[in-house]
């Protein structure tokens, strides 16, 4: 790990990425009605103005040597008592600048889409500051140079979904979505809070130098607890097993927030936090273990029940849930998949983005329709959208020479790594999810943009007739930059090993090994199966027409998947029943215990106040004769306890 | 004939710090002449000057005060008029609160805008209920005699917590008292209810300062002198009467406790604050609280601070009773200003722990804590009682609290702006109500107090119940049809409004400076 130095040059200036889209979200929020004309257009500027700020760091750092690319920008001390000193800080490093470009490049593409999609709502501007909050709270994640910095980035972002994730608070599936997600981000919130107390309380720091610099004195209990804690906290985060149901119910939220946030940004922050604990990852072999069963054990669940959803949206969810199980799979490898996780965090960030902004500028042109089975057909009607959606999918499925197949590949390449039963059954997951994904997401083109127009004799839920159309510039041209990113990324960041060498001051170098199949061998496979995949996608989807009501008689695997895997279920038995009966038992003893004795007191007194009072009868008389017996007693006490 | 100049010329004329006592003559001074004003304008012109009087007059006093405290002072203080009167950094610092809070106090009682002619009778000498008063009703003049009443009770306020002999205290007690029993009965509205309370404040008022003339005797007869560091200093000899001392001390001291409202000396808080007119009630739940505290804090600490264990027990005693009669007692009240004075009862009681809080080493922690709590206090009364005043229907004010129900529905920010103070008044933090019961427990701590702390722990409990069912009156209750307005205040009523609050928010956020100022010396001894 490279000792960070003091910030120096431009870099000193790093607060402007918080203090933008900061500014934005105030003037926004605070400024009202007044501001809703041109409010759109200061939220866009100023987080293209932190894209902007960010490029010109990203190149002064690119200038620096490898050791002086580790820069803390110290702003004050936020936390100043006795046993604790929190510094606000940041560190700008590679890892945090491959952050910040991802948000705010990705960001300001969605905030542009943004001003077409949310044209005709009516509070337009408030949804601007509330992304603009995402951002700002994003950014300080990423940025903060500490544990507790983190955290109110982690809060703070968790915040802005939640607000988002209701924005059609009049809908219940969406209200309840939102509390959805903020709940069960908590139980991961937990996780966090407690191993940053776990760290402030052996090392007396947080901040990241001094406890990176000083793991050495946990011992290897402590490491274990506090990775695992970490882990729960991105499982929260990144909607994985056994926290993966809210991020599909918070496809409730407009579609640039699931792209931006619950696509590209957010979800992600639980792959940056193990990533960034690194060196207490790189301690403990069975936190690492753990945190691979998580990322496999999602990836499938993901896969699996993405095979089974009718809403355009919600498979794109779960694929993201899916996809992010890969991400976790890699850092859970260590040192020779931090990157690993990191570059396919940042391919998937461009292509899911895309087939997001994709599927909602299919949905604004057939009347907010999200159902798959009532499209079909459409890429008469929208070709743009059809051609960057396509581009998306090839590169989510792996299919050279597009984004995903580098950075996938990668991952199913390092996860055949290792000795034992280990490369087998997680080499053998990936690969599988491979396949699935190939086969889900090709049913899903067909179903939306191939095939007949099922949608020709229907109408939407408010009785209008749909009528396709293509969306707007604002939306069209993020798409295609987006799919630019889908068609060369994953080309560019891997080639020469660019992106690897880039995080080497923050991630340690990408070690290689050789696995238990050659590397070309797993390339091949990946393909293969892809291709496998997609062809079973099209004989069963293909062919013959597709019924508009979903079958209801189905196998048990497929009624297994419709029910998220029982994923719901499985929540509800661990932590919404327990809950509920520990409630229920407070709110008995509550009510006999507490109560009655707060009851029986506030009787006692009462009744006392009340026969009290009628000392205070008015007459003049009876206050003197008050007054003297007062008298008679304070004398009385005076001379007994003088002469007792 | 020669002898009598011999003698004449026997009695040395006193040197008279004149710089130390400005403040205090130039509002005894300004007094005067406003009665003269009161005698030689014409009536139309009367409300507007005897206005500036009184306001030049607190801002002159305030100006000569801070003059005189920044000024090169002996660090002890002096005393002067012949040991009279002792102005030292406690006597600073209360004429300094008793001045703003008279300048809050005079802002209520000169509002016109709340009631068309003020809160004050036009013509006090009409009697109530007759043709005459129903046709005096709707006049929109004032007896402007209130101003120089005020001024008086003021200058008397001054004198009484600078007094450094138990006679000056005794006729300082006479005049800021004889004014406050005249401003009580001169209420425009519900005439019979504030002559009422005149009366009865008058009556009990001259118990209380025989009991009190008693215990001079007493103790003048047991020290031979009334200055007290005489009586101080004939305590700490062994060879007389304790009996004298002991009933000398009891006597005087339920004189101060009745001016304090403490109970069980308070009987006549309730049934005074209700009937006075509101602006007056302010004045002297806010200023006769801080003199009364001020010269108990006086007597204590300088006269008789070395028995104290002989007495602390007994006043303990008092403490606690006054803390529960207050808590207890405002639990079913319904009207909104006896709920206040029962509450002004328990903070008397709070008060009292802070003022007998003193330590075996002869040290006082108790008294920069007890100068903040009045001050705290003062300011959050008068915003309180600005705001009782703002709330009315046909009938004038409307206190009862079942008129209350669901204000905040019609004017949210004199809801809001209430319930902060209810809060402070309750001592819930970030208010100065906290800070003052902070510091006032912890020096009661220093001084060995604990169980009175919890005792006075468990009152502020019961007491926020009070404050806390206005609270949720006004904010979950639906409006009464036939419920009061309120009504839209004057510059006046919003200034002393603002100021108090302000202040309250402020002492509860920064409370350090006036922490440090209050504490900055001891009492002269």
């Amino acid at each position: 790990m490279t000792e960070p130095v003091a910030a120096s040059g431009i870099a000193s200036l790093a607060w402007l990425l918080l203090a933008l889209p900061a500014f934005g979200a105030a003037v926004l929020l605070v400024g009202g009605k007044r501001t809703d004309k041109w409010g759109h257009l200061l939220g866009c500027a100023t987080i293209l103005g932190a894209f902007g700020y960010g490029l010109a760091l990203f190149f002064s750092t690119l200038g620096l040597s490898p050791e002086e690319r580790v820069q803390n920008v110290h702003l004050f001390n936020w936390i100043d008592v006795n046993a604790l000193t929190v510094e606000f800080g940041l560190r700008i490093d590679p890892l945090s600048l491959t952050f910040v470009l991802l948000i705010t490049g990705v960001g300001s593409l969605i905030h542009i889409y943004s001003i077409g999609y949310m044209a005709h709502e009516e509070g337009r501007r408030k949804f601007f500051a509330y992304l603009n909050l995402f951002v700002a709270a994003m950014l300080l994640l990423v940025l903060g140079n500490g544990f507790v910095t983190l955290y109110f980035g982690w809060e703070g972002v968790g915040l802005a979904s939640y607000l988002l994730i209701g924005w059609y608070q009049y809908k219940p599936e969406a209200a309840s979505a939102a509390k959805k997600a903020f709940l069960m981000n908590r139980v991961g919130d937990l996780g966090l809070a407690i191993a940053i107390f776990l760290m402030f309380n052996k090392l007396g720091t947080t901040q990241y130098t001094e406890v990176f610099s000083r793991v050495s004195e946990f011992s290897s209990a402590e490491v274990l607890a506090i990775t695992l804690l970490l882990l729960l906290g991105a499982c929260g985060k990144s909607g994985q097993f056994p926290l993966q149901a809210w991020l599909p119910d918070a496809m409730a939220g407009p579609t640039p927030v699931s792209a931006l946030i619950h696509a590209a940004t957010m979800v992600t922050a639980g792959v940056y936090l193990i990533a960034r604990s690194n060196p207490l990852y790189n301690l403990s072999e069975d936190g690492r273990l753990v945190v691979m069963i998580i990322g496999g054990v999602t990836l499938l669940i993901g896969c699996i029940i993405g095979c089974a959803y009718d809403d355009f949206k919600k498979v794109l969810a779960y694929s993201t849930v899916s996809q992010i199980g890969y991400m976790i799979l890699a850092v859970g490898l260590g040192p020779i998949g931090y990157a690993l996780g990191i570059m396919h965090l940042l391919t998937h960030g461009f292509f899911k983005a895309g087939l997001f902004l994709g599927a909602g500028s299919v949905m604004h042109g057939m009347n907010d329709e999200g159902n798959i089975r009532r499209m079909g057909g459409l890429y008469k009607f929208l070709p743009i959208t059809f051609v960057t959606w396509t581009l998306g999918y090839l590169a989510l499925i792996g299919i050279p020479p597009f984004a995903g197949y580098f950075s996938k590949d990668a991952i199913i390449a390092a996860a055949f790594t290792g000795e034992g039963w280990r490369p087998w059954v997680f080499g053998g997951v990936a690969l599988l999810g491979a396949a699935l994904t190939a086969f889900y997401m090709t049913r899903l083109l067909i179903l939306v943009f191939l095939g007949q127009p099922r949608w020709k004799d229907l109408k939407s839920e408010d009785g209008r007739d749909y009528h396709p159309h293509e969306s707007p510039l604002s939306m069209t041209v993020p798409m295609i930059i987006l799919a630019v990113g889908s068609v060369g990324g994953g080309w560019f960041l891997s080639s020469g090993g660019r992106l690897a060498g880039w995080l080497e001051p923050s991630l340690g170098e990408l070690k290689e090994e050789h696995g238990v199949i050659s590397h070309g061998m797993v390339g091949i496979l990946t393909v293969v199966l892809a291709v496998v995949g997609a062809g079973l996608a099209f004989l069963l989807f293909g062919r013959g027409k597709q019924p508009v009501e979903r079958p209801a008689r189905v196998s048990f695997p497929v009624r297994a998947a419709r029910a998220d895997l029982y994923g719901n279920a499985l929540n509800e038995a661990l932590f919404a029943r327990p809950g509920t009966w520990l409630t229920r038992a407070l709110v008995f003893l509550d009510l006999k215990g507490v109560d009655g004795l707060v009851n029986g007191t506030a009787a006692l007194l009462g009744g006392s106040s009340g026969r009290l009072r009628r000392l205070q009868t008015g007459f003049v008389r009876s206050y003197a004769l008050s007054m003297l017996l007062g008298s008679i007693f304070v004398l009385g006490a005076l001379l007994v306890v003088r002469f007792s | 004939m020669n002898l009598l100049v011999a003698q004449a010329q026997q009695i040395e004329a006193p040197q008279i710090d004149y710089g130390a006592i400005a403040p205090l003559l130039v509002v005894l001074g300004a007094a005067c002449m406003s009665v003269l004003l009161e005698a030689l304008l014409p009536k139309h012109q009367r409300w507007a000057v005897q206005l500036v009087l009184t306001l030049g007059t607190l801002v002159g006093a305030t100006g000569a005060l801070i003059f005189y405290a920044t000024s090169e002072r002996p660090a002890q203080g002096v005393a002067t008029l012949a040991g009279a009167i002792a102005v030292d950094s406690p006597s600073l610092f209360l004429w300094a609160t008793l001045l703003v809070l008279a300048f809050g106090s005079v802002l209520l009682i000169a509002d016109r805008s709340v009631e068309p002619g003020g809160a004050f009778v036009a013509q006090a000498a009409i009697r109530p209920g007759t043709i005459q008063d129903r046709a005096q009703a709707t006049k929109t003049g004032m007896q402007t005699e209130v101003f120089p009443l005020t001024l008086f009770a003021l200058g008397g306020m001054m004198t009484f917590v600078a007094s450094n002999d138990l006679l000056t205290m005794f006729v300082a007690l006479e005049v800021l008292s004889l004014p406050l029993y005249l401003m009580c009965g001169l209420a425009r509205r519900r005439r019979l209810l504030s002559q009422e309370a005149a009366v009865k404040y008058f009556l009990l008022g001259a118990f209380a300062s025989a009991f009190f003339l008693y215990g001079v005797a007493l103790l003048y007869g047991y020290a031979g002198s009334v200055k007290l560091s005489a009586i101080a200093t004939a305590a700490a000899g062994t060879d007389r009467s304790d009996t004298l001392l002991f009933a000398g001390f009891g006597l005087l001291v339920v004189g101060l406790l009745f001016k304090a409202a403490v109970g069980p000396f308070h009987s006549w808080t309730p049934d005074v604050y209700q009937g006075a007119p509101t602006p007056v009630t302010a004045f002297m739940a806010a200023c006769t609280k801080v003199a009364a505290f001020g010269g108990i804090l006086r007597v204590l600490t300088v006269a008789f601070e070395n028995t104290q264990w002989e007495w602390r027990g007994v006043l303990y005693g008092v403490a606690v009773v006054s803390m529960v009669i207050g808590a207890v007692l405002g639990l079913t009240q319904t009207d909104v200003k006896r709920m206040i004075a029962y509450s002004s009862v328990a903070h008397a009681g709070f008060l009292l722990i802070g003022s007998i809080a003193l330590t075996p080493e002869g040290t006082a922690p108790g008294v920069s804590a007890t100068l903040f709590y009045l001050l705290a206090y003062g300011f959050t009364t008068i915003a309180a009682f600005g705001i009782v005043s703002l709330v009315r229907n046909s009938d004038g004010e409307a206190t009862h609290l079942s008129q209350w129900a669901g204000l905040a529905k019609r004017s949210p920010i004199v809801a809001g702006v209430f319930t902060f103070l209810l809060l402070a008044l309750a001592g819930i933090p970030l208010t100065s109500g906290f800070i003052g019961k902070f510091v006032v427990f912890s020096a009661a701590i220093e001084a060995g107090l604990a169980p009175l702390v919890v005792i006075a722990l468990v009152a502020s409990a019961v007491a926020a119940f009070f404050y806390l069912r206005v609270i949720v009156l006004m904010y979950f209750s639906e409006p009464a049809p036939d419920g009061p307005t309120v009504t839209v205040p004057g510059a006046f009523t919003t200034i002393a409004i603002t100021l108090g609050a302000v202040v309250t928010l402020v002492l509860g956020l920064w409370p350090t400076f006036v922490l440090d100022w209050a504490g900055t010396g001891t009492f002269l001894s």
